[in-house]
């Protein structure tokens, strides 16, 4: 069995969703990992915080970011157990991080540290 | 006493056994040190096996325990008098044997039997020994259970639980563990342990294929008495301690509705509801506000909080969501096939029967029984021949007495 990181992109990081509608996304995000933890393929995951990012550039240049001159951003990830790629697909398709236009999952497998990946 | 009272003759050892084999045993460790645990184990065997040939014929005494307490003190005593004997005589040149060991008394009052369990209970969970291993001596010392017993705890056989238990045992003795609470850093560590064991002893009650509610009942109250004792310790009163103590009380809260007079369990569902502990509950509630402290939260508070609203009657929308937050929550944390069932069911009573049957069928849980039950529940009320098929094939699979009871009940509603 591999492990995959599936990996959340928002085209706007700047968008600000109602609290009403957060919650709902929040219940269906957490719903969505607990069907993929009772089948017993869920490792880890975590949201990432759009408060204090900052980008550190070339030559060490800070900036606060990554909002505006990226733009997709990076809103969390989790990472899955999957006997194959096309099976880590079907779990990205659950994401309500979907629903959001633009919006996408990238679906990456974890290279294994046995020295050939 | 009162258990006691009520008890057959016949069940009255095997009670006492469950009770006071670890008592005896862990002071006597504490007496000899593990360099000594055979002896140790010996000496309580002993004193049970003494108990049981002498009852039948001369009566029960008036005092069973206190009886139990003194022979095992005069066996004690006896072997380290004959020890001591035989060392003088052997190495007469040895001056200054220590006499203080040979003649202290084995101290049995309720205190040191405290201390010794508690002390045992960490010393048993040294991370120089194995996990399986450090759970399997523990239901063994602490618990009294058989070899058997364990074996089935653990899924296996007698030989890797002899095995298993007897390299602890060594290690146990080579590593010179002393019977005493490890340092406050190290007392985490080890409460995991711990703590697993009680849940597994708790479990082994709770949802026990014996008949007899009795002794059931008793290895929960053992659980929770073992836990009590991590609660009312300062050093080791941590949250997951008293999360684990609310646990047991939610779920014992319902042990005298579960079970019928024939030992035949009752599904929720149909439980009278009066029957349930309202003393028990409130108690949980106590500990499950005890540990709700510090921003651990163990799969023991998770547990704990999912028992707390199983014990609210009502059949809200917001019970089944918290519910079903908590299950999603708890599997993250840790896997198992019944989590992941009860998590599907409490999905199609917040979300939708759809929705759960569609989660379900991704489990492939294909071996468990539960696994077809569930699908037979999430399909009853649309589509009953599938229903139907599902409860049939549960039943096939159903391997205790109430689980085929409970699934011929379903089927017979067709």
């Amino acid at each position: 069995m591999d492990e995959f990181m599936l990996i959340f992109r928002h085209q706007d990081g700047n968008k600000v969703a109602a609290p009403e509608q957060i919650q709902i996304w929040m219940k269906q995000t957490m719903d969505w990992i607990g069907g993929i933890a009772a089948q017993n393929k869920f490792i880890a995951g975590n949201g990432l915080l759009f408060d204090d990012a900052r980008v550190v550039g070339h030559h060490n240049v800070v900036t606060n970011g990554p909002f505006g001159e990226i733009k997709e951003t990076i809103g969390g990830y989790i990472m899955v157990k999957a006997d194959s790629v096309e099976e880590a697909v079907e779990f990205a398709k659950g994401s309500p991080v979907l629903q959001g236009d633009g919006n996408t999952v990238e679906v990456r497998k974890i290279a294994k540290r046995d020295g050939i990946h | 006493m009162g258990v006691l009272l009520c008890m057959d003759k016949g069940e009255l050892i095997p009670h006492l056994f469950r009770t006071e084999y670890r008592k005896i045993v862990s002071v006597l460790c504490k007496h000899f040190g593990f360099g000594q645990m055979e002896l140790a184990e010996d000496i309580a065997s002993d004193t049970f096996l003494a108990a049981a040939q002498t009852w039948p014929m001369k009566g029960i005494p008036d005092q069973p325990t206190a009886w139990l307490y003194n022979v095992a003190k005069n066996k004690a005593k006896n072997h380290l008098q004959r020890d001591h004997i035989y060392s003088k005589k052997i190495f007469p040149e040895i001056k200054n044997i220590p006499v203080a060991a040979s003649e202290a008394e084995l101290d049995l009052s309720p205190q040191n039997i405290n201390d010794s369990q508690l002390q045992m209970m960490f010393a048993i969970c040294h991370p120089s020994i194995p996990p399986e291993a450090q759970i399997g001596l523990s239901l063994r010392i602490l618990c009294g259970f058989g070899i058997e017993e364990i074996a089935d705890a653990f899924l296996t056989n007698k030989e890797t639980i002899n095995k298993r238990l007897f390299r602890a045992k060594e290690k146990l003795r080579e590593e010179k563990i002393e019977i005493a609470l490890p340092p406050l850093p190290e007392i985490e560590k080890r409460l995991e342990t711990a703590l697993r064991t009680i849940y597994l002893l708790f479990s082994e009650g709770y949802y026990s294929e014996s008949n007899n509610k009795t002794i059931r009942k008793e290895l929960c109250i053992e659980a929770m008495r073992l836990c009590n004792m991590l609660v009312e310790n300062t050093c080791t009163n941590k949250p997951e301690a008293n999360a684990l103590l609310s646990l047991m009380c939610f779920q014992s809260s319902r042990f005298d509705a579960r079970i019928d007079k024939k030992g035949e369990l009752i599904l929720y569902e149909e439980q009278d509801r009066s029957l349930w502990s309202a003393e028990l509950i409130s108690t949980g509630g106590y500990f499950l506000r005890c540990a709700s402290v510090g921003d651990s939260l163990s799969k023991y508070h998770l547990e704990a909080m999912i028992a707390f609203w199983n014990t609210q009657q009502e059949d809200t929308k917001e019970k089944w969501e918290n519910i079903l937050q908590l299950y999603n929550r708890l599997l993250q944390i840790e896997y198992s096939p019944i989590a992941a069932l009860n998590r599907t069911y409490a999905l199609s009573k917040a979300n939708t029967k759809q929705e759960a049957i569609t989660e379900a069928e991704k489990l492939k849980l294909e071996t468990n029984h539960f696994y077809y039950a569930l699908l037979g529940e999430l399909y009853t009320d649309t589509d009953s021949a599938t229903a139907k098929q599902h409860f049939q094939k549960a039943l096939s699979l159903a391997k205790t007495h109430a689980d085929k009871q409970a699934m011929q009940k379903k089927i017979s509603k067709f």
